[in-house]
């Protein structure tokens, strides 16, 4: 193990990860950034922390990450190259890794434009595949991609993004494989609501043996009504929600439409992790962390085994290193 | 000139012939002289009627389907990002058809070049932004890709 990431100890042992993703705050309180993670924490075994997602400004991803690493907790940093330039980021990554950050998830971002700053100069220096081959870059050859030599390079987990929801259905799973070949080594999808194209994906992704390279985690999370259904799907980009789902939505009253999309979502999880070659599960939720504690407990994923750093530190690293 | 986008078979033989031809005469095109300023200007007119070329100086244009990447909203280069919607047009621009799915239909159509689409495609190099790619290919005047790629 290069990387001495909890995330990747649980999915070599081949046990069905969780992972979950952290709202982040529009605040300076590191509280806000606790209260979160202590819901999430011993029902996932990493966390998320979004990097201006939907091009709207929140508490940057390196913050929430030391935070989270300060506390013991496992974050994945997710570094999009929208809104920094190759040396920023390539700062960004020690930094992070010096502050505990084990795992990365490199992701091209969504388009200014998508956000609440529309105005804002889009930087796209580099994109989700050259800044994986830039993380490996530093991390296996211990250099920078302008050559320079790092003292000591970072320890990371790599991570990518796939869509397998949106178009050309043909060509994601050779995305996906060129990304693996930059340096991916774990992978998490968008919000899944379609299984049967989630499998037809899968079963491509097993025909490039692409599910034995790297380890798949499909993204799930409730949605909250069939309004908020109607929503995400116009103004997230990549979010595929099929009129099957916002009908089923619509057949019961509003009050219980909540209870209906934990449902489905737990529902989701469960036929998700029939599928071979799927490692786990991602679950986003926009602002409601409570939902998702509820739904990984009710899907059947508990106990996740969570151990403060430095137990862990003792016990287990010389058994899996 | 656009509609020429639409036949990448014969822009795959243009691309074939042009470069042939270029190649004997490598000797004489050097980047920084009268030659290269011609060079830019054919290529502004010629790549920019018919491919809305962004002369980012470092053309890959017959490795994504003859369909220029530097037109898509977020310059990718290594494929569609996953914000495709579902009827195929650009999450950034909702009028605009995808360019990468544009890219991977033309790219089929392609005998010569078509696989290349596959490819891993290093970082732009923005030194090279408004000189001519033909010159860049054959003498560039700086190294295309960073040291440490």
């Amino acid at each position: 193990m290069r990387s001495g990431s909890r995330l990747e100890r649980v999915l070599r042992s081949g046990r069905f990860a969780v992972t979950a993703e952290l709202n982040p705050p529009d605040s300076a309180d590191p509280q806000a950034v606790y209260e979160r993670a202590l819901v999430l924490a011993g029902v996932c075994d990493a966390i998320n922390a979004t990097d201006a997602s939907g091009a709207n400004v929140h508490m940057s991803s390196v913050g929430i990450c030391a935070l989270l690493t300060r506390a013991g907790y496992e974050p994945i940093l997710q570094v999009s190259c929208r809104d920094k330039n190759r040396i920023a980021i390539q700062g960004d990554l020690l930094g992070a890794a010096a502050m505990g950050v084990r795992n990365v998830l490199c992701l091209t971002g969504d388009g200014v434009q998508a956000g609440d700053q529309p105005e804002a100069k889009p930087v796209f220096d580099l994109d989700s595949i050259t800044l994986l081959h830039t993380a490996r870059t530093m991390r296996d050859d211990g250099r920078f991609l302008s050559g320079r030599q790092l003292d000591v390079p970072p320890r990371l987990f790599l991570g990518a993004a796939d869509n397998p929801f949106a178009p050309p259905f043909d060509y994601r799973p050779l995305r996906l494989a060129k990304k693996i070949e930059a340096g991916a080594e774990f992978i998490q999808t968008q919000y899944c609501f379609d299984v049967p194209r989630l499998e037809e994906h899968m079963r491509s992704v097993r025909d490039l043996g692409l599910h034995t390279r790297a380890y798949i985690l499909v993204g799930v999370g409730p949605l909250r009504s069939a309004r908020v259904a109607e929503w995400m799907r116009t103004n997230i980009p990549g979010v595929v929600i099929p009129d099957e789902v916002i009908r089923r939505l619509k057949s019961v009253p509003d009050p219980k439409q909540c209870d209906e999309c934990k449902r489905i979502c737990i529902e989701i999880i469960q036929q998700v992790r029939e599928i071979e070659g799927v490692s786990g599960v991602h679950v986003m939720a926009y602002r409601q962390e409570e939902l998702v504690a509820e739904i990984i407990e009710e899907a059947g994923l508990l106990p996740r085994r969570w151990q403060p750093h430095y137990q862990r530190n003792l016990q287990t690293e010389e058994v899996f290193e | 000139m656009r509609f020429l986008q639409n036949h990448p078979l014969f822009l795959e033989k243009v691309y074939r012939s042009t470069s042939a031809l270029l190649r004997p005469l490598r000797r004489w095109l050097i980047p920084g002289g009268a030659v290269e300023r011609v060079f830019v200007e054919t290529e502004r007119l010629s790549k920019g009627a018919i491919f809305d070329c962004r002369m980012c100086g470092q053309c890959i244009l017959h490795s994504t389907g003859m369909t220029c990447p530097m037109t898509c909203p977020k310059t990718m280069r290594n494929g569609p990002c996953g914000g495709v919607r579902p009827d195929g047009h650009c999450e950034v621009f909702p009028s605009m058809p995808c360019v990468w799915l544009q890219a991977w239909e033309r790219s089929k159509a392609m005998p010569g070049y078509g696989e290349e689409i596959l490819i891993l495609q290093p970082p732009v190099n923005h030194r090279l932004k408004d000189t001519s790619a033909w010159i860049n290919d054959l003498n560039p005047p700086v190294p295309i890709l960073p040291k440490g790629w």
